[in-house]
């Protein structure tokens, strides 16, 4: 890293600081947690565009199937739903799944040109409505046991650590589906495409209850790390508090925050070691001569296509296990709190000012761009509140702009995009 | 000897910020002549059109119609001094009609267009029969045709074609040369690159050939043709 | 018989003419994202929150006609105000170029660099509309409900299945087809539009014809100001006006315009009702419809709906990606770029 990068990342550091000493330890806390997840997304797409030039507008979707595998994996199974339609369901599944690969299968038959798309068809909608009919009497037994409690299969009953691999793979698993369709066409293609899928993704997780219990949530996830109820009846932990003079409330909820700063540290450590050797060696060159030269390095005999289907799936990959990650930190999966604008758009913003192409760029980028996103709101309300301090209180003005300074982040985001896209495009951190 | 009426001299220079492609090319060509540059592929034959055209800046050199200096005028303010330019790809607008393209060749004329249509539809009478069809779904004869005409819609007094034959089967490339010639006749100085040198230097007043960016041979068509160098390196044998 | 004119009854009522109005409205869309992406040549990530400006500046304008009480009958006041609403989107999108693409076409930056800062300009017109109108849904539809509705529809002729046809679906349509009928009118016989013609189809050529880019670009934001803001107030007299739906709506005019070939604008209109007729069928219970047009023994016991509502994108997206890995450049002959 660069002198400028060191004295970027201790500005960072210090915002952080001093958001904990002017307005609590546990809010720079949560900006720090949340700081280590985005900077990780940041890197996954950081990997995608900044290493590939790939143009993936579908973070949100990887994001939620990391946010799957949590419930997948962690929630205890539910066995009555199990009982009653989880093997049937599976078999409807396996079902839909051979019909895909048979249609797949026909039209890579060199036959005759309309008999194929016929049989393929014919195929396709007939397989159709036999998914169907095994499928919804399975969903229908297992969302009608104890549908305001459960009405789902649950999940392995495994840690939920074990979740974020899981999430990553589960991501990896769509970005080949989608690489495949989609890759080779042109890149805003690419970007409809998973503009696209992150929609499905999410309308998938509010619809099939036998899921993930659709927009019923799921809630209290368990966690990789103690509760705060039992820290506090920990009499050890008490006394330790007391030695820093905290109560044991606020000591429990700060400990636990910086255990999780500690688990997302490792990780983000962990991914940017393994980035920063990836951009290095002998594949992340190539692949950055194939960005800076498709046409070249296409014509130097590089499989384009096939290169960048693989960095395409490791970089989601990266954002499924972010996703997984966050869901972890929140204990629940809210299908309806996932917007596009947040979860996609914002991770872009991360990397462009951050540095497209440097992955210490994409992770402060990550922590500063989180930082402002949850800055900001208080930032405008004060602002609003100085502008409309000379209006009555009764102002309607007054009363308006003080209730929209929560939309100003949104704004400000475009703004700040905008601006270093004019006058640094290269970002915080160039990439040389 | 008087100014000819279009003259690039002395030109050098190349794309954007790129090494030089041309080194010290001279073109130029009398009223109501043809003059007929040819060379190996990557000569800059091409490149040297466009330097005439002011497409490129020009390091070193001048270009001058009439004995006026218009080195530093746009392409655009080109079209109004007189010329007419048609590029050796991409020269037509292929989803519009024939007719709508010889409309946008004249888009900076205010006055009646109708006369110059109907000239350039007596010039190219397959024109006037097409004239409601997307140009793009032309052959490629007729493609140029198009082309041709659309440059001739600002009524210029020089036209410029780069390998207006080009991918056109041997009937109508003689074709072509003959309402070039046709043209030509009608007081239009023309400047053209041709691949087809030989037919190309049969019709020429003057010829040039390029190598790598400088005049190698200049004379007039009937000497090109004469000469043994020239013969056996580029018109084969 | 009877039967069978219910189960058409029931068809138009539920499919058909809901379908026509959604098709119509995505195929004004449409056409502005094609008409950028012909001319400006990138895909305008912008365009759902331009509708959503727009629709929001008609909004306001018709609450200042309606508090001076100025309405326009059996009509929605909205329609009066439209033209002021175009107008101020047309001046927002002007300056949007001057401040902010112009730089980048001046520099001819790469189309993808263009989509980037059309993210931003998303945001910041996205934050601007929140910030001025809230996020909240706002029904802003007056006038008269219904030209027919079902009761009368079953009085008039006698059926069990009524034929409702809303006011703001019969606008939709009969706007729709104006504007369309206006721009290619424009496009094709004006000297002005046949420049936008030519320099979409050969920017170079256009130049060297002495057609003024920066003309050409200004006209095509007015018209896209034009057809965006129309598109967001039909939308908007026929549902609601929310802002996060017209972010959402991206998806299905990206894929119609797509669909249809990018940079043809005939093919967006094409796209649009694709996409439109292929998210209702797919998503429409088709019990109503069957139960009169099967033999008894053969009537459905579910609702034989094939994909529940929430789904409509994923039909978009299915379509998209069959006609991309078939058809890349399109149903219509589009662009490639
Ligand atoms: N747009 C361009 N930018 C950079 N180099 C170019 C461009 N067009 C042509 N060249 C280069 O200029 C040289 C001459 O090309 P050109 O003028 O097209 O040759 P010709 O028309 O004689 O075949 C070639 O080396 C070619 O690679
Ligand atoms: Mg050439």
């Amino acid at each position: 890293m660069t002198a400028r990068g060191f004295l970027l990342y201790a500005g960072m550091a210090l915002l952080i600081v001093l958001t904990g000493m002017f307005q609590g330890w546990n809010l720079a806390l949560t900006i720090l947690n949340m700081g280590l997840i985005s900077a990780i997304m940041s890197l996954g797409v950081n990997l995608q565009w900044g290493f590939a030039g790939l143009f993936n507008v579908g973070v949100m979707g990887f994001v939620a199937l990391g946010g799957l595998a949590a419930v997948l994996v962690a929630q205890p199974p539910v066995t009555e739903g199990w009982n009653a339609g989880g093997l049937r369901l599976l078999g409807a599944l396996a079902l839909g799944a051979a019909i895909l690969v048979g249609a797949v299968q026909v039209w890579k038959r060199k036959i005759g040109g309309s008999m194929r798309a016929l049989v393929m068809l014919a195929l396709l909608i007939g397989g159709f409505f036999l998914f169907r009919a095994s499928l919804d009497p399975a969903v229908q037994a297992i969302e009608a046991i104890n549908p305001s409690l459960s009405g789902y299969l649950g999940g392995l009953g495994l840690p939920i650590i074990v979740a974020w691999p899981v999430g990553g793979l589960l991501a990896a698993g769509a970005a080949w589906i989608i690489g495949k369709a989609a890759l080779g066409l042109r890149s805003d293609y690419l970007a409809i495409a998973t503009l696209g899928i992150a929609e499905i993704v999410i309308a998938v997780l509010k619809n099939e209850d036998w899921l993930s219990r659709g927009v019923k949530n799921v809630v209290g996830l368990p966690r990789p790390v103690p509760y705060e109820v039992d820290l506090q009846r920990d009499p050890g932990f008490v006394e330790a508090a007391a030695g820093y003079g905290l109560d044991p409330v606020t000591a429990s909820t700060l400990w636990v925050k910086i255990l999780y700063s500690g688990l997302f540290a490792v990780v983000l450590i962990v991914i940017l070691f393994l980035a920063q050797r990836a951009l290095a060696s002998p594949w992340g060159r190539m692949m950055r001569a194939i960005r800076d030269n498709e046409v070249a390095a296409s014509a130097m005999g590089k499989n384009v296509t096939a290169r960048h289907l693989q960095v395409f799936i490791l970089g989601s990959a990266v954002c499924g296990i972010a996703g997984a990650m966050m869901t972890t930190l929140d204990g629940q999966l809210t299908p309806g709190s996932y917007q596009p604008l947040r979860f996609t758009f914002l991770v872009w913003v991360m990397v462009i000012v951050g540095g497209s192409g440097n992955n210490y760029g994409a992770v402060l980028g990550g922590f500063l761009i989180w930082w402002l996103w949850v800055m900001v709101e208080p930032l405008g309300l004060w602002a609003m509140e100085l502008i409309t301090s000379g209006m009555s209180p009764d102002n309607w003005l007054r009363g308006h702009l003080t209730d929209s300074a929560a939309q100003m982040r949104l704004m400000t985001m475009g703004i700040i995009l905008l601006a270093v896209l004019r006058f640094s495009p290269k970002g915080l951190m160039p990439e040389r | 000897m008087a100014e000819p009426h279009l003259i690039g001299e002395a030109m050098t220079g190349g794309y954007g910020r790129g090494a030089d492609i041309l080194h010290g090319c001279t073109l130029s060509v009398d009223k109501g002549e043809i003059a007929v540059i040819v060379g190996p592929n990557g000569a800059g034959k091409s490149t040297a059109m466009k330097a005439v055209f002011g497409m490129l800046n020009l390091r070193e050199g001048a270009v001058r119609i009439g004995g006026e200096d218009i080195t530093h005028l746009s392409p655009q303010d080109r079209v109004a001094k007189g010329m007419a330019f048609v590029p050796q790809t991409s020269n037509i607008f292929p989803s519009m009609t024939v007719e709508e393209n010889l409309e946008m060749g004249a888009f900076l004329r205010r006055d009646d267009i109708r006369p110059t249509i109907e000239q350039v539809y007596d010039l190219f009478p397959i024109l006037r029969d097409k004239r409601r069809q997307a140009a793009g779904e032309l052959s490629g004869g007729q493609r140029q045709q198009v082309a041709v005409g659309r440059a001739l819609m600002t009524q210029p007094s020089v036209l410029m074609l780069d390998e207006p034959t080009a991918g056109v089967s041997p009937i109508v490339m003689d074709e072509l040369f003959d309402r070039i010639i046709e043209v030509a006749r009608a007081g239009i100085t023309i400047l053209m690159v041709e691949q087809n040198a030989r037919q190309a230097l049969e019709i020429a007043d003057t010829g040039y050939v390029l190598v790598q960016g400088a005049n190698a041979y200049t004379g007039t068509g009937a000497e090109l043709m004469a000469d043994d160098e020239v013969r056996r390196t580029f018109l084969g044998g | 018989m009877t039967d069978i004119l219910n189960a058409i009854v029931a068809l138009s009522n539920f499919v058909l003419v809901p379908g026509a109005a959604y098709g119509a409205q995505l195929a004004l869309g449409a056409l502005g994202v094609t008409l950028i992406y012909g001319i400006l040549r990138f895909s305008n990530f912008a365009h759902g929150d331009t509708m959503a400006f727009g629709t929001m500046a008609t909004i306001l304008v018709t609450w200042g006609l309606q508090s001076i009480g100025i309405s326009f009958g059996f009509l929605p006041t909205a329609l009066i105000a439209l033209p002021i609403g175009i107008a101020i989107t047309g001046l927002l999108l002007l300056g949007t170029d001057r401040a902010i693409y112009r730089f980048y076409r001046k520099q001819k930056a790469a189309p993808v660099v263009l989509v980037i800062v059309s993210i931003g300009v998303m945001f910041v017109m996205n934050g601007l509309v929140r910030f001025i109108i809230g996020v909240g849904d706002v029904n802003f539809a007056d006038g008269a409900r219904f030209v027919i509705n079902a009761r009368e529809f079953k009085e008039m002729t006698g059926l069990d299945e009524g034929l409702a046809i809303r006011t703001t679906t019969l606008i939709t349509l009969v706007t729709a087809a104006i504007a369309v009928a206006l721009l290619f009118w424009f496009l094709n016989k004006t000297r002005t539009g046949k420049s936008m013609r030519a320099f979409s189809d050969n920017e170079d050529l256009a130049l060297l014809s002495g057609i003024n880019p920066e003309r050409v670009v200004a006209v095509t934001w007015l018209i896209v100001a034009a057809l965006a803001t129309t598109a967001g107030v039909l939308y908007g007299l026929d549902k609601s006006f929310k802002a996060f739906t017209y972010f959402q709506l991206l998806l299905p005019i990206f894929a119609a315009a797509i669909v249809g070939g990018l940079g043809n604008p005939l093919g967006a209109i094409a796209g649009g009702f694709v996409i439109a007729f292929s998210e209702v069928l797919i998503t429409y219970a088709w019990k109503k419809v069957l139960v009169y047009a099967m033999p008894e023994s053969l009537e459905p016991s579910g609702l034989v709906q094939l994909l529940s509502t929430d789904y409509k994108f994923a039909v978009s997206f299915a379509i998209l990606i069959i006609v991309l890995l078939f058809k890349p450049t399109g149903l219509f002959k589009g662009q490639s770029v």
